[in-house]
């Protein structure tokens, strides 16, 4: 076994071109566990974690980019203002693992119950792509995600980072699991609601072999907001069937499993529970914004 | 593969297999056994050292990744015969029984009380969420953070 240590993005590169099946650790939150258990030996290894281009993040015209290097930590530092990422970040493991897991390693074990997937998910994001010799691409959110712990990066690919729009609007993350911290979710959601474009979009972990939408959940909510004349008013809400309407249909886009971490029924149940708050909570937020402005 | 770090102030090299964790490093081949090998998937927290100044468990870094970076252990919050505030609050409280997970917890609440000096109980159960303890279900250890803290406050 090798272990490179190269110290800029494009040397990473040249190594992922030169030798495709090196294998990237960012964290090693995910990684070491597979090393110290012998379920993986990798021949090579490249070190991400001191890569200064993985680390950024900035704001470019009406989007962020978020490099694949920034831990949770950093995330519930740096970014508060972009809330389901940080109450997903601050769901992550312990201090010590949201000191080291990063955004892009989430990306790259691409398991269902990775936190910060749905959030990318509800936000409509694209998974920025780069090879070596300045090859960058970008793919939406679902196409880089393909099956359980499945992703669409190339093998002399790097995962560079996320980028998405930046939305006006209240949104939240939420997990279900046995457990005040360290659980791996039994069920999560994010919900964003998009002000500018009358939007609602929603997005469940753990409930499925990959990351899922709720298209016609999220239908309902703009068709239920229209209806009520909600959009233009602040202090609007909807009523409680329509909740639970709009929890039921959530439910229905989950295609959960049984397994040691709870039943498929159970887990249905947590989506449409999730759901409801989820959107309840946007109308209070909605009415406590437009109450101190 | 050759590692070289800073480990408790001092420029120190090892000759590691590159798979190894830098837990590994430390008790095998540096001699620092006060990091404590115990799940070695981040579960318990027994291993927690400071990375270039952060918390992390040194079972789930690479040795390799910890070439030219700075790292802490649980050995250098003492000078000699002189314990760090955290150290002597988790004796003077006996929120120590077998004492695997003490290290870990010691590093872990002096890691806290530098970020945040007078945490409140939520913050330290938080803070602690990471590392576990079989023995003492945690009540002297939380008794032991707020004397540290009092006592850090008032020095
Ligand atoms: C105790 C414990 C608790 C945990 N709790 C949670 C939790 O609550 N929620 C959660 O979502 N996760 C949790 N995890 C899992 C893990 O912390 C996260 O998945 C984290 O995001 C992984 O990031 P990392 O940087 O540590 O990844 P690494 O382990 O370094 O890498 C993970 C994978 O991504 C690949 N990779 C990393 N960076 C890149 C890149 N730039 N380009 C291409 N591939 C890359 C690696 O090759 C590897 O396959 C937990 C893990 C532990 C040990
Ligand atoms: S031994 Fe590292 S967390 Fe348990
Ligand atoms: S004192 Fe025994 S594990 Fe904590």
């Amino acid at each position: 076994m090798e272990v490179l240590l190269p110290r800029t993005l494009e040397e990473a590169l040249e190594i992922k071109a030169a030798r495709p099946e090196a294998v990237p650790i960012a964290g090693g939150t995910d990684l070491m566990v597979e090393l110290n258990f012998d379920r993986r030996r990798p021949a090579l290894m490249v070190d991400v974690s001191r890569l200064p281009e993985l680390r950024e993040w900035r704001r470019e015209n009406g989007t962020v980019f978020l490099g694949a290097g920034v831990t949770f930590t950093r995330i519930i530092r740096e970014l508060p203002e972009f809330v389901p990422l940080v109450q997903a970040s601050r769901t992550v493991g312990s201090p010590q693992i949201r000191n080291r897991g990063t955004v892009g390693g989430n990306l790259g074990t691409a398991s269902p119950a990775g936190d910060a997937l749905p959030v990318l998910a509800a936000y409509d994001a694209e998974i920025v792509l780069a090879a070596a010799g300045g090859r960058r691409r970008a793919l939406p959110w679902h196409q880089f995600l393909v099956g359980p712990k499945r992703h669409a990066a190339a093998p002399d690919e790097l995962i560079l980072g996320a980028r998405w729009g930046i939305v006006r609007g209240p949104g939240s993350f939420s997990k279900v699991g046995p457990r005040n911290a360290m659980v791996i979710a039994v069920a999560s959601l994010c919900l964003v609601m998009d002000e500018g474009a009358r939007a609602f979009r929603v997005a469940l972990g753990s409930v499925g072999p990959t990351i899922l939408r709720a298209p016609e959940a999220e239908a309902f909510a703009v068709r239920a907001l229209a209806d009520a004349g909600a959009w233009d008013d602040p202090r609007a809400s909807l009523s409680p069937p329509a909740l639970q309407e709009f929890g039921e249909r959530v439910a229905a886009a989950a295609r959960p499993i049984d397994d040691v971490r709870g039943t498929a029924a159970y887990r249905r149940h947590a989506c449409a529970v999730l759901a409801r708050r989820a959107l309840a909570w946007a109308f209070e937020d909605r009415r406590s914004t437009s109450r101190s402005s | 593969m050759l590692v070289r770090a800073n480990v408790n102030g001092e420029w120190r090299t090892a000759d590691v297999w590159a798979g190894a964790s830098l837990l590994h490093m430390l008790r095998e081949h540096l001699g620092l056994p006060g990091s404590k090998n115990a799940c070695e998937q981040g579960e318990c927290g027994s291993c927690s050292i400071w990375l270039d100044g952060e918390l992390v468990c040194a079972c789930l870094v690479l040795a390799g990744q910890a070439h030219e970076r700075e790292v802490r252990t649980v050995e250098a919050l003492s000078a000699r015969e002189t314990l760090h505030p955290v150290q002597e609050a988790f004796l003077e409280v006996g929120a120590v029984q077998c004492g695997f997970c003490t290290p870990g917890l010691i590093v872990a609440v002096a890691d806290l009380l530098m970020l945040d000096p007078s945490p409140d109980e939520p913050a330290v159960r938080e803070a602690l969420s990471g590392n576990l303890c079989r023995c003492t279900g945690y009540q002297k250890i939380l008794d032991a953070v707020r004397l540290a803290a009092e006592r850090m406050r008032a020095r």
